[in-house]
């Protein structure tokens, strides 16, 4: 998991952290980070909405995300969920789409994803047809986009959740 | 599997060969053919009353001369007349594993020859074992489990040889280990074709199917180090040391081996285009010659051809054209079958006329250590890499994984190779016959309901969708990002840049035409593809109720029930996404179909489309042209019926009725479509045929060259040549209709998605979905094509 060693590389990496705040651009400097495709809504995802700065607590928060899942989960209710239940590793990677946080994945967020994953390798049309096809796989209630309960109910979204489980490392 | 299966029957030819020049050997070919006897040549000069003449003779019978190839022809022929036999029966076979039969079969002709005292095929010599005839059949568990059996058996075997009562005394550890090898090498082929039948998850299958690969090779270097051992008459420390050693180099490097040549291959195959009718050849070429290099070195065989052939799968394959990877693919098919059958059938003849020497301590304690030990091996090291998998193998995945032991070829082959000098050889000869014997029948049997009574976990590979390749993709990317915030690199990392190595450097190298896939645009494609087969596999009913156009995603989306048609709001939805593509489409094709003036092109098309319809009548329903789909026109065929009716005029129903009297079934989705051209999707459904120049040279003419190349998109070896039957068929038609759509519109080809695939996939004939002619739309839209499947278990 990411433990107290990566956190410290993070802050051997930025150079802004001992000033208590981190600004997105600080991430920019991370060069593979920069590289990745989805770089920028990774960094994003670190950044509560409308706040321009994250500070560390914040941050250990988010990165608490890829903790080992618990599989014993206390279901009673009464604590909080873990950042790194299931569920919360879900909401992650779906916010990670829907950057917008109005809780759906449109059509329009989707064909971004896509773009930048997919970069200079399809054409326009064939990216809308993806897109198309995941909506409509997906969209159980033909609003024409992806809802979280929609998201978690994707057929074979076991296979996601193994894709989750292996963050642990 | 079956890569390494063809070899097998090259070599069991060579082998028959080799040996057969020595003496003759006489060989059975079925009841009722009677074999001449050893023939000295001059009894075919006796053969006539007048060869004291000086005439010419007429009529003259030289047996002699054809006879070897001649008998191994018949020989194969009978195996085969076998195999035809008791599929004429469909229920034996799923019960009944193909190699039970092939046994039985062997045994009874076995029989026949013992009674008629002919003798056996040639006796494979060590020789030719290891230069020509390959043990058809080649990580974790393969390595190391058969290590953990091979050891466990012989150490408990040679346990047991101490005791007295059985007289065994004189079998000493190496040659136990020796044996142990032996009968530690499983061969799963029958085990797969039940995985297969009963889609048990996917991690099971691929650890069968990996022990098939690699475990052949392990056994073969085992079983090289054990006879060396075996064969000395001491053993000290260090000889077990450099065995280890040696184990390694043997391994990997002949891993290393058949890398190197499946890139040299993937390299030559860069430049074949003009040629390539041999491509089959340099691809059959460089694996035999991996193959032999790596027995020039004495390093693992197998392992150099299994590691060829994925390599060269991987990256030839994007090269070769269609046709030759459909003919590779049959042919290394067709031998692995052929190979198969004629092993399995050799075990049978050769139970019966062999002497064997029977032990019964030790062959019921062989067959116990067998079961006991490859138990125990699949509980151990689960157990041990559990931890490290995120999907652990439960109880029901080891136990299938255990009783999915069957021991075959392999087995039988290196039993019959061992050197005569060990002294119990034929002990241990018949005690793997025993042991295969046993497996085979009772194992191979049960196999089958105890995997569904036990209800393994079966695959969800069937709910694979878009969704999830696109979130598991955004996923890695995360989590790669992830790790570059932290420092911390995971395979993730590893993975990560070895596909950039790969995408930057090595596909620019190898693969002749390279456009990176994402493996997002590869199963869409795929899907569509398979949704384009169960479209003409549900449509070939009745023409008039079957919507004639089934949209793609639609059947996907049922693929729960897969035969349902799709639903009225489906149709409705697919209609407005496609309308909103397929505007200006529309507009043409509808006016048209009111009869207003038309534009030239579309009038062509039309007269285009019903000559091709025509001629369609004559074409086979061989290969699957292409599912492809004009971008513009995302799904398959038009929407549903309800727009059809509105839109189109009863006369166009014509061609529905000229289409009826096709003679296949599947013609009729056929009309459907045609039905359509104009109304439907794509703006004309025109079988398109690509010819390899034309992919290869941009012509102002041809439709496709300028949107395809200027595309670039979609992998070109797509592109090339379609089916045959259409290739032969529709030459002419296509060049004007290319230029004249060529006018309107520089819409893209598409269609092509692997023919081949598709062949593969169904299984059956089913004639190609009439090619989509580029849509005229203003940027040429291919739909994605469609790629060869990436996990197909019937395909290897």
């Amino acid at each position: 998991a990411v433990g107290p060693k990566g956190i410290f590389r993070v802050i051997e990496r930025s150079e802004q952290w001992s000033v208590g705040e981190l600004e997105p651009e600080d991430f920019g400097a991370i060069r593979e980070l920069s590289m990745n495709p989805i770089g920028d809504r990774i960094i994003s995802a670190f950044f509560s909405p409308g706040k321009e700065t994250v500070d560390f607590a914040s941050f250990v928060r988010i990165l608490a995300h890829f903790h080992p899942t618990e599989t014993s989960r206390s279901r009673d209710g009464v604590q909080p969920e873990p950042a790194n239940s299931r569920t919360r590793k879900l909401k992650f990677a779906f916010q990670l789409y829907d950057q917008d946080r109005d809780g759906k994945i449109s059509r329009e967020e989707l064909l971004q994803v896509l773009r930048t994953m997919l970069e200079m390798q399809v054409t326009e049309e064939q990216l809308q047809s993806i897109a198309e096809r995941a909506i409509q796989e997906a969209d159980l209630d033909q609003d024409d986009a992806i809802s979280f309960d929609e998201f978690r109910k994707v057929r074979g979204v076991d296979l996601i959740r193994d894709q989750i489980d292996n963050w642990e490392y | 599997c079956s890569h390494i299966n063809f070899l097998l029957i090259i070599f069991t030819f060579l082998s028959l060969l080799h040996g057969s020049r020595g003496k003759i050997p006489t060989q059975p070919t079925g009841g009722s053919v009677t074999i001449l006897p050893p023939v000295n040549p001059d009894n075919a000069a006796q053969a006539y009353p007048d060869t004291v003449k000086e005439n010419m003779p007429v009529f003259t019978m030289n047996y002699q001369r054809i006879q070897l190839p001649f008998e191994i022809t018949l020989w194969v022929l009978l195996a085969s007349f076998a195999k035809i036999g008791f599929h004429v029966y469909h229920k034996i076979t799923i019960w009944v594993p193909e190699s039970c039969l092939l046994i039985s079969i062997g045994l009874i002709v076995g029989g026949i020859m013992h009674a008629v005292h002919e003798e056996p095929p040639a006796v494979l010599s060590r020789n030719v074992f290891f230069l020509y005839m390959l043990p058809p059949i080649v990580l974790w568990f393969a390595v190391v489990g058969t290590l953990w059996n091979s050891i466990g058996i012989g150490v408990s075997l040679f346990a047991i040889c101490q005791i007295e009562a059985f007289g065994v005394q004189d079998i000493n550890l190496q040659e136990n280990l020796l044996f142990a090898t032996i009968i530690s090498a499983v061969d799963p082929v029958a085990v797969l074709s039940v995985f297969e039948d009963v889609s048990v998850n996917e991690q099971l299958y691929i650890v069968v199917f990996g022990e098939c690969l690699f475990n052949d090779a392990v056994t073969v270097v085992l079983y090289n180090m054990f006879n060396f051992v075996a064969l000395m008459p001491e053993v000290e420390p260090v000889d077990v040391f450099l065995g280890v050693g040696k184990f390694f180099v043997v391994g990997l490097g002949g891993m290393s081996f058949g890398i190197l040549f499946g890139f040299v291959a993937a390299f030559t195959t860069r430049f074949t285009f003009k040629v390539r009718e041999i491509e089959p050849l340099f691809i059959f070429m460089y694996s035999y010659l991996a193959y032999l290099v790596a027995e020039l070195f004495n390093i693992s065989s197998i392992m150099a051809i299994v590691s060829c052939a994925l390599t060269m799968k991987y990256y030839v394959e994007e090269n070769v054209s269609q046709r030759s990877c459909t003919t590779i693919r049959h042919v290394v098919k067709m031998l692995g079958s052929i190979s198969e059958t004629l092993i399995f059938f050799f075990l049978g003849v050769v139970t019966i006329t062999t002497d064997h020497e029977w032990n019964w301590g030790y062959i019921l304690f062989t067959l116990l250590f067998a079961f006991v030990w490859r138990g125990l091996g699949v509980l151990v090291l689960t157990q041990i890499i559990n931890p490290f998998r995120t999907i652990p193998f439960n109880f029901k995945d080891q136990f299938g994984l255990a009783y999915g032991g069957l021991r075959g070829a392999i087995s039988f082959a290196l039993a019959f190779t061992l050197p005569e000098n060990i002294v119990r050889k034929q002990l241990f000869v018949t005690a793997t016959i025993a042991i295969i014997l046993f497996t085979v029948f009772l194992q191979g049997i049960s196999i089958r309901p105890l995997i569904e009574f036990i209800n393994v976990r079966r695959t969800n590979r069937n709910l694979d969708t878009i969704n999830v390749e696109i979130h598991c993709r955004l996923m890695e990317h995360t989590v790669a990002g992830i790790e570059d915030l932290c420092g911390q690199w995971s395979h993730f990392y590893w993975k990560d840049k070895f596909l950039k190595f790969n995408n930057r450097i090595l596909r620019k190298i190898l693969i002749r035409d390279n456009r990176a896939e994402s493996s997002i645009v590869a199963l869409y494609k795929r899907l569509e593809l398979q949704n384009a087969m169960e479209i003409l596999d549900n449509v070939s009913g009745d023409i008039s109720t079957t919507p004639s156009i089934v949209s793609l995603y639609e059947e996907k989306k049922s693929s729960a029930k897969p035969k349902k048609k799709f639903l009225a709001t489906d149709v409705k939805n697919m209609h407005d996404i496609l309308s909103k593509n397929m505007y200006k489409i529309r507009q043409r094709t509808v006016s048209y179909t009111n009869k207003h003036a038309l534009p030239n092109d579309s009038h062509s098309r039309e007269i285009l489309m019903r000559r091709h319809t025509t001629i369609r009548r004559t074409l086979r329903p061989g290969s699957f042209q292409s599912s492809m789909v004009p971008k513009s026109h995302k799904y398959f065929s038009l929407p549903a019926g309800k727009n059809l009716d509105t839109k189109f005029p009863p006369g166009r129903q014509s061609y529905t009725d000229d289409l009826e009297t096709m003679p296949e079934v599947v013609y009729h989705s056929r009309p459907s479509r045609f039905g359509q051209p104009t109304r439907s999707s794509s703006k004309g459904m025109m079988p398109l045929r690509r010819l390899d120049t034309l992919t290869e040279a941009p012509s102002v003419n041809m439709l496709d060259e300028s949107t395809g190349e200027e595309r670039g998109r979609s992998g070109r070896g797509m592109f090339r040549t379609n089916s045959s039957s259409s290739d032969s068929h529709i030459p002419a038609p296509h060049r004007p209709f290319h230029s004249s759509v060529e006018n309107d519109s520089s819409s893209a080809y598409n269609i092509r998605s692997g023919h081949h695939e598709v062949e593969e996939e169904e299984e059956q004939q089913q004639p190609p979905p009439p090619a989509w002619a580029a849509t005229p739309r203003d940027n040429a839209a291919q739909n994605p094509l469609l790629r060869r499947p990436q996990w197909n278990p019937r395909k290897m």
